[in-house]
């Protein structure tokens, strides 16, 4: 067994662990780490491909950012977690028959693929001894320029749609008035007065 | 040697505890929406495997679009349920009908 085998054997297993105790796990907060442990082995997975730039992707986007605003939400939101776990058995024979019906079915389309007409002569193969991110940024920046844009854009859309669906103003706590604060006139606001020894005001 | 098919078995066992997933949590929004990153996690490493075994890095740019998706609606979906929880309290979504739709 060479490295590379005994490597794809242990991203694949824990991949699909990790995503299996995703799925059941009691703890929210355990989920999402398991999640992590998906992502950070399926982006092994796409080292053994070749395809590091994905993998870093991967890591950076998924882990980065995804995993840790999936732990923030968990972990601001106070819910009672148990109680809705508490039905999860009911749903278990009907999630079973799915999977398994899905996964008969992605068997059958298993090794009954084939090429379609003039497929081969359309793949944009990386030319020479070109690294996978140098061949990937001439794809992007040059074939598919319109779509990295309009993915740019889709990112200011769902950036703008966050803040504003979170976002809100409450009025019962205490705010900085800043238009206040910057009309005081400091010679009103303190009064010195000279108070002579043993005498009040 | 490990071959495409390797790959594509990874893929389909994930997409498939994807998809057991959205049955099992109907309750609990978070974990649907962990559930939905697995099934597209699986359809990325599909279209990275046929990328590499084919020789053709479309499937490695199609998979950086997608990811981008996934993450545009990791976003979405969680603030609409922070929204939710502060409206209702809960975040148990089996019987969501505010708009009566």
């Amino acid at each position: 067994m060479s490295v590379l085998t005994i490597a794809f054997y242990a991203f694949a297993i824990s991949t699909i662990a990790g995503g299996l105790f995703t799925v059941i796990g009691r703890n929210p907060v355990h989920s999402v780490l398991w999640l992590i442990l998906a992502f950070l082995s399926s982006a092994g997975l796409f080292v053994t491909l070749g395809a590091e730039f994905v993998a870093m992707l991967l890591i950076i986007v998924y882990v980065g950012a995804v995993a840790v605003l999936f732990l923030f939400v968990v972990m601001m939101l106070d819910v009672d977690f148990a109680e809705l776990k508490a039905e999860m058995a009911k749903h278990v024979p009907i999630a079973l028959l799915i999977g398994t019906v899905l996964l008969m079915q992605l068997a059958l389309a298993f090794g009954a693929w084939e090429y379609g007409d003039g497929a081969l002569e359309r793949v944009a193969a990386r030319q020479g001894d070109q690294q996978n991110t140098a061949a990937l940024g001439l794809l992007i920046y040059d074939k598919y320029i319109m779509l990295f844009q309009l993915s740019g854009l889709i990112l200011l859309v769902a950036m703008i749609g966050a803040i504003v669906l979170t976002l809100r103003h409450r009025q019962d706590i205490k705010r900085q008035d800043v238009v206040a604060q910057m009309m005081r006139d400091p010679a009103k606001a303190m009064e010195l007065k000279d108070i002579k020894s043993g005498q009040g005001l | 040697m490990i071959g495409i098919e390797h790959y594509l078995t990874v893929a389909a066992a994930l997409f498939v505890i994807g998809i057991f997933g959205l049955f099992l949590n109907r309750k609990n929004v978070i974990i649907l929406l962990m559930s939905i990153e697995l099934m597209l996690l699986a359809v990325n490493i599909n279209f990275v495997a046929f990328s590499a075994f084919l020789d053709d890095l479309v499937g490695q740019v199609f998979t950086l679009f997608v990811l981008t998706v996934a993450a545009a609606e990791a976003a979405i979906g969680l603030a609409i349920l922070v929204c939710f929880f502060r409206n209702r309290g809960t975040i148990d979504v089996e019987n969501v009908n505010v708009m009566k739709g």
